[in-house]
């Protein structure tokens, strides 16, 4: 079993942002970084594959610069056997349509039985490169799984769909699946498994041999979004803002009556 | 301008979601027309054709299936823009045909703005304006983001559109939300934990604040997903949509995800450390504090009251 995971390297999303110098894309400046949420339960399911079938070869894959590593060597500790990062200084820049080529490009004469990614960026969240990767590969793809189980070939997968529903799927590999929250419990890498992690391959390839297209959407400006609303925004010590609130809740309510 | 909207059936019933794609048509003053798998017997109140496909020939979710449908469509229709809601359905389907029109897609759509696209970023804390750099577009919208049609009325007139079944994927049903437990739907008072609870031990202290308020308890989705809390207790898109009279939410910064469970509350307090969560957004009040720390000391001061 030949097994993709396709993952991104992102802020934490409790960062104070502020805006690049291009207008378009938030500074990449004195930000923690970590792996996307979504990405870690790819990992995972991943790595659970691997055990279950008791052999196989994931190879994780992410685009980036030099700084991604980092997030790539937790996905090897967390059980990925090699790993393949696409140079890209200006990651930031480019749109799913030209990432999700990447990706195919590098994946169309590989092999792979299965490919994970997650079901969005935490990001850019625009949900699309797990699918366009599938559809450029024509492998048949399941979005938004919530779980997975392998036998033989085929796929049984539940979709989360509004309101906690699930739709039961049935699919054939190779297959592309894109993971939701809740799919597993991701694990953290033992002390051992980080230290076997440093000596795995982790390959750079340019970025020039991997994207051939024209990006098909270009962003004109990011901002900060207008506060609406005008709700009060209390700050100070905590009896004191207890007290404020059982004030407001006492006029504005019938809760405390 | 001519859009293209492809609204939802889902377990034998149509989605008020085509309304929404209606409303965002009106917006931007475009003729359009819907697509739909879904049945003869609940038919969209819409002036315009509606191409119409079988949901009980082709299924109600069937990928290869419905892309193959809609891009027949798409090529009689020649629509500018096709338009789909950012649901498991939409964004599922929506990059499948942007893919096979050579079309730019852009994603979750809340707004236009100087002739772009405005999306978010960054769990809302950002906004984005996008063009697409292509002849058509694809985009999926934000659940509630446009108002619903105010026009929806008429009968539309139906062309009936037919395909090849055939599918990789096979769609064997649906699987009920876990039911049994808390029916928060009815709850006049409910105090949610998020992620910044930091730990399962602190739940704790939210329950109590729950009760000293007469309410019961809520959490956000990452809460539940750790299984700090039941599933029956979560509040957002895929749990629990409520509206009690106070919601307190504690250490929630507000992904679209779980305002769209709460913000019809009649009043909201949010309890965040991040004076910029976008939870602000719909907080009436936002008291600027850990709570780890203010909850416990207005749990007392509440009982003392």
């Amino acid at each position: 079993m030949k097994i993709l995971v396709c993952i991104k390297q992102v802020p934490d999303m409790e960062s104070k942002f502020k805006i690049d110098a291009s207008g378009t894309w938030y500074d990449n400046i004195d930000l923690a970084w970590r792996m996307n949420e979504y990405d870690e339960y790819a990992v995972e399911q991943a790595v659970r594959l691997k055990e279950q079938l008791g052999d196989g070869d994931i190879t994780v894959m992410c685009v980036g610069s030099d700084k991604v590593k980092e997030t790539m060597k937790k996905a090897l500790a967390m059980g990925c056997d090699r790993g393949v990062h696409v140079a890209d200084d200006n990651v930031s820049g480019k749109e799913p349509y030209e990432i999700a080529s990447i990706i195919a490009k590098f994946a169309e004469d590989k092999g792979f039985d299965t490919i994970f990614t997650g079901m969005q960026s935490q990001d850019r969240g625009s949900g699309q490169v797990g699918v366009l990767v599938a559809e450029m590969l024509s492998f048949p793809c399941v979005t938004t799984i919530v779980d997975f189980a392998y036998q033989d070939g085929q796929v049984a997968a539940k979709r989360e769909l509004e309101g906690g529903i699930r739709a039961m799927v049935k699919v054939s590999t190779p297959a592309l699946f894109t993971c939701q929250l809740g799919l597993n419990k991701p694990r953290y890498p033992t002390l051992p498994n980080i230290m076997k992690a440093k000596k795995k391959e982790l390959l750079s390839l340019a970025i020039d041999d991997l994207l051939q297209v024209e990006p098909r959407q270009q962003t004109t400006t990011l901002y900060f979004p207008e506060k609406k609303g005008g709700g009060l925004i209390l700050e100070g010590d905590v009896p004191d803002l207890a007290d404020q609130l059982i004030t407001i809740l006492k006029e504005k309510t019938s809760v405390l009556s | 301008m001519k859009a293209l909207l492809v609204g939802e059936y889902r377990d034998g019933t149509l989605l008020t979601s085509a309304q929404e794609l209606m409303g965002f048509a009106e917006k931007l003053g475009a003729q359009s027309s819907l697509f739909i798998v879904g049945s003869k017997d609940q038919l969209p109140a819409f002036n315009g054709t509606l191409y119409l496909a079988e949901a009980s020939e082709y299924g109600e979710f069937n990928p290869d299936v419905h892309k193959q449908l809609l891009l027949s469509v798409i090529a009689e229709e020649k629509p500018d823009l096709v338009v789909f809601s950012h649901s498991s359905y939409g964004w599922d389907l929506a990059p499948r045909i942007a893919f096979s029109l050579k079309a730019a897609q852009i994603s979750e759509v809340v707004d236009i703005a100087d002739g772009a696209m405005v999306v978010p970023v960054c769990n809302a804390k950002l906004r984005r304006q996008v063009k697409p750099n292509t002849p058509v577009s694809v985009i999926t919208l934000q659940a509630g983001a446009f108002g619903l049609s105010e026009d929806a009325s008429g009968t539309p007139e139906i062309k009936e559109i037919t395909g090849d079944a055939a599918s990789a994927i096979t769609f064997e049903g649906y699987e009920a939300a876990e039911a049994g437990g808390v029916d928060l739907s009815k709850s006049e008072v409910i105090v949610s934990a998020g992620r910044g609870i930091g730990k399962p031990d602190n739940m704790g202290v939210i329950e109590e604040l729950a009760k000293a308020l007469g309410g019961d308890f809520g959490a956000s989705r990452p809460v539940v997903d750790s299984e700090w809390a039941e599933h029956n207790r979560q509040v957002g898109t895929t749990g629990q949509t409520v509206s009690p009279k106070l919601y307190v939410a504690c250490g929630i910064s507000g992904a679209i995800q779980h305002l769209a469970g709460m913000k019809k509350s009649e009043f909201i307090v949010a309890v965040n450390t991040d004076k910029d969560a976008p939870i602000g957004e719909v907080a009436d009040v936002l008291v600027v504090a850990d709570l780890k720390q203010f909850v416990p000391v207005l749990t007392e001061k509440l009982k003392a009251g």
